[in-house]
């Protein structure tokens, strides 16, 4: 594909990052942070457990916004000691919880929900400093999907004897046996639930998990990803303030290390997880070692495990598709919240005869996107969540290029334009990563030329990064859809009724958008097939990972 | 006059259809309750079990998408073929070593004939239900039709217990099956010719080849293939021990397969649910509960606008 299919009259894709401009627009609420968070537990704040062989204080480590790299506070580095209380608390917290009238535990869930809309504005903002994504996501999406989640579910807690038709056999509150009872049986909740969740989308996740766990009666401990505590001990305050019993929910920070000790612990009754499938298989591994040592043991709990892993889906787009529209969508499917997102559409199909014109459309639209300040309402991509992140894109942007597909890097770079330097054009990433000043920054980009056997067609990449593929009978497009080891999303277009609904039927995905992409609803369920990870989150199947089967 | 001199069988592996005896040449000595030699079958290998999800891989796409009365109906049929062997299958049961005492008996092997014939009827008609009980329209708050259905994983390995060589394994294989999927069985070790004769009622039910595969041999042997193999999507298992259970557990995290073990051994864990369970208990044994382990639940969201 070269630059000579932009039609002539139209803005020049090369040169709109330059002719673009626009006041800047802050968001002006500046929450309140403090210098320093400790541990929740047990309904309190408090301090970490430093090394008791060393003597050594606990430890705490910076997190910092990946806009300007400026700490924004000291997080508590949570240790096996610390991981021990809070699975202790949600342990004795865990009867009560449980045994509470269930219209009870649900008003805990929405006083959560309402807690949540009233500080909407302060947990926007503050997600957005700590993890760098545009306000507007975060103020329009993560934070009122994240009250809309506890808010849903609040409302089930009183009504899981109904969520299992034909769980006549499950262990029931009422009694062992359910012959003869008018009523069906009440699904006892799992126990203590040890919950590991991402850096994209922070508070949202935490929610995605909390919610259900807590309307089935579950008590938990959280572990919130290591770059973007901020929100999860904002939601820990929350709780404080809704007057939610001490111990049901825990929140301990910290690295890989303090995940590890939750997954090891053995009087957790259930790891859910959310992050990449190299990690959840590990996660794996971990678990069906416990449950084989917790055979015959008194101490150690056998444990449940769902997992939401990484993907690398398909939006497929025919020839009969309304095309303006599919653009939207190719845009919303891997540029939403800076291509951070494990269900991405980070694999364009496109069908042959339509892929010059849906790639100049793509540039046209690209050129407005505009990348800068998260905290700046007009902003579309923000800031990459670390530094760590950001190379690893780079390190794709650079295999992309080296196996010989052709990067397009878009994005109208908006009061950020001294990041770049003059590097535009440069080997490594052709200007898509900027190489000086402060703050992680990507441009959206995509690539064309691309094979099905290039590492950038095959592997997550986690960033605003396309691979363009092109097809050319529906046969093909689903065969190449499908040929993955993931199956988290896929989207389709196509004006034609029968045909998406087909493709639907064939493609192994667990959440499919047709004619759209990247929505998300409490009460629709999310998760994936094969090594996406397994149970679903949301909707009544979201239940099924919280309750005994 | 001279006794007419008997024409035992020999019992062989059942894949794709067919009855190959195993690539490795091996077989097995099934002793009968005397000790004496009731029958020769064959000891599987890794190249059988491969062999074999490769013809359920081949026979999965198309058992899956015909329609759900269509494959209720073969299901049913297969009852029926079931049914028409009914005294062999009872027969088979008391062979066994060891069984007099329980399901060896004549009422006991009958009983469990039938329970099998039954739970396949059960099954049968989940086909074209199970949909409707597990998925379910979503409202979300917004201009979109959203609705969640219930598809089959894929291939799912199946390891039965030494016990109720009949009727775990059909308990085991029915769900699976009536839902989409296509399977691989490995039979009880100790009396695996009820499910050698199984697999002729099968073979002559319309059930399309492939769609259940069954393979004697020992589980410590074949366990680790099961668990290791990537086109396995999902493990359906009992009586297997706590080792066997983890090497499935840790093969299935390289793949991420999903893994059911239905513990009937009696066997109660502190904080565990997984009660012992009769085989015969209807209430236990029958259900979308034992369909949603081999699903997948997808959900569709489209636009709705004029």
């Amino acid at each position: 594909m070269t630059s000579t299919s932009t039609p002539p009259h139209r803005l020049d894709f090369a040169t709109a990052l330059t002719q673009w401009d626009y006041a800047p627009a802050p968001e002006s609420v500046k929450p309140e942070i403090a210098g320093r968070y400790g541990l929740f537990i047990g309904g309190e704040f408090v301090e970490p457990h430093g090394s008791q062989s060393r003597g050594t204080q606990g430890d705490y480590f910076p997190t910092v916004n990946p806009a300007t790299e400026a700490t924004l506070a000291e997080i508590a580095q949570a240790g096996e000691a610390d991981v021990d209380a809070a699975v202790r608390a949600a342990r004795e917290a865990l009867p009560a919880w449980a045994g509470l009238p269930a219209k009870e535990r649900g008003k805990y869930l929405y006083r959560i929900a309402r807690r949540i809309q009233e500080r909407a504005r302060e947990l926007a903002v503050l997600e957005t400093m700590d993890g760098g994504k545009p306000i507007r996501e975060s103020r329009d999406v993560d934070v009122p999907l994240a009250a809309a989640h506890f808010f849903y579910h609040a409302g089930w807690a009183d009504k899981l004897r109904f969520a299992f038709p034909g769980w006549h056999g499950c262990p029931s509150r009422e009694s062992g046996s359910t012959a003869g009872t008018a009523v069906p049986p009440t699904p006892l909740p799992i126990g203590v639930c040890g919950q590991i969740i991402p850096w994209n989308f922070p508070l949202l996740m935490a929610a995605w998990k909390l919610a259900p766990a807590l309307a089935c009666g579950n008590t938990c401990v959280l572990k919130p990803a290591e770059t973007t505590p901020l929100t999860a001990l904002r939601l820990a305050e929350i709780c404080q303030e809704v007057g939610l019993p001490r111990g049901v929910v825990n929140v301990v920070t910290g690295d890989g290390r303090t995940g590890a000790a939750l997954v090891n612990h053995p009087d957790v009754d259930k790891i859910a997880f959310t992050g990449s499938t190299e990690v959840g298989k590990r996660i794996a591994r971990a678990v069906a070692e416990n449950n084989y040592l917790a055979h015959g043991s008194e101490s150690r709990a056998t444990k449940r495990l769902t997992l939401e892993l990484g993907g690398k889906s398909p939006n497929i787009i025919f020839e009969d598709a309304s095309l303006d529209q599919a653009v939207e969508g190719i845009i919303e499917g891997i540029y939403f919240n800076q291509g951070h997102v494990c269900c991405a559409g980070s694999r364009l199909f496109v069908q042959e005869s339509v892929l010059d014109e849906v790639i100049a459309k793509l540039k046209i639209r690209m050129a407005s996107l505009r990348v800068g300040d998260p905290l700046d309402k007009n902003t579309d991509v923000g800031a990459i969540n670390s530094r760590e992140q950001l190379g690893t894109i780079s390190r794709y942007l650079g295999a992309g290029c080296d196996e010989g597909a052709t990067l397009h890097v878009g994005g109208a770079v908006n009061g950020l334009a001294d990041r770049w330097n003059g590097t535009a054009g440069t080997a490594v990433a052709h200007g898509a990563v900027a190489q000086t000043g402060k703050g992680y920054w990507c441009r959206p980009s995509f690539f064309t030329g691309v094979q099905p056997s290039h590492t950038i067609a095959r592997e997550e990449i986690f960033g605003p990064v396309l691979a363009v593929m092109s097809f050319r009978t529906p046969e093909e497009a689903i065969t190449r859809a499908n040929n993955t080891p993931y199956g988290l999303a896929a989207g389709v277009w196509t004006d034609k009724g029968s045909k998406i609904f087909e493709i639907a039927s064939k493609l192994k995905a667990g959440v499919v958008w047709l004619n759209s992409y990247n929505k998300f609803d409490p009460a629709s369920p999310f998760g994936g097939f094969k090594e996406s990870g397994f149970g679903r989150e949301g909707g009544l199947q979201g239940l099924r990972g919280y309750v005994k089967a | 006059m001279t006794t007419r001199l008997p024409i035992p069988k020999t019992y062989k592996l059942f894949i794709n259809g067919q009855f190959p005896r195993t690539e490795s040449g091996r077989s097995v000595k099934i002793a009968g309750a005397a000790g004496n030699t009731v029958a020769h079958t064959c000891h599987a290998s890794r190249k059988d079990l491969r062999n074999a999800v490769e013809a359920a891989a081949g026979a999965q796409a198309k058992w899956a998408g015909a329609t759900a009365y269509l494959r209720a109906q073969i299901l049913y049929r297969l009852a029926e073929m079931m049914e028409g062997k009914a005294g062999e299958l009872a027969e088979a049961h008391r062979l066994e070593a060891g069984a007099a005492g329980t399901h060896g008996s004549e009422s006991r092997a009958t009983l469990e004939v039938a329970a099998a014939i039954d739970r396949i009827i059960h099954y049968a008609g989940w086909a074209d239900k199970y949909p409707q009980v597990l998925g379910c329209a979503n409202p979300v708050a917004g201009p979109y039709h959203n609705f969640t259905v219930p598809e089959p994983v894929g291939v799912v390995g199946i390891v039965c217990p030494d016990d109720h060589p009949l009727l775990a394994l059909v308990s085991l294989v029915a769900p699976v099956v009536c839902a989409g999927n296509a399977c691989v069985v490995l039979a009880s070790e100790t009396n695996p010719i009820p499910a050698c004769i199984l697999a002729e009622a099968i073979a002559t039910s319309d059930m399309p080849g492939g769609v259940i595969n069954i393979l004697t041999g020992f589980r410590d042997e074949l366990v680790p293939h099961f668990a290791s193999h990537r086109e396995i999507a999902a493990i359906h298992a009992a009586g297997v021990t706590p080792e066997q259970r983890k090497t499935l557990e840790l093969g299935a995290a390289e793949n991420l397969k999903r893994v059911t073990v239905r513990s009937s051994d009696g066997a109660t864990k502190r904080r565990s649910d997984e009660g012992g369970f009769d085989w015969f208990d209807d209430e236990r044994c029958e259900g979308p509960q034992w369909i949603e382990p081999f699903v997948e639940f997808k959900t569709i969201w489209h636009p709705s606008s004029a």
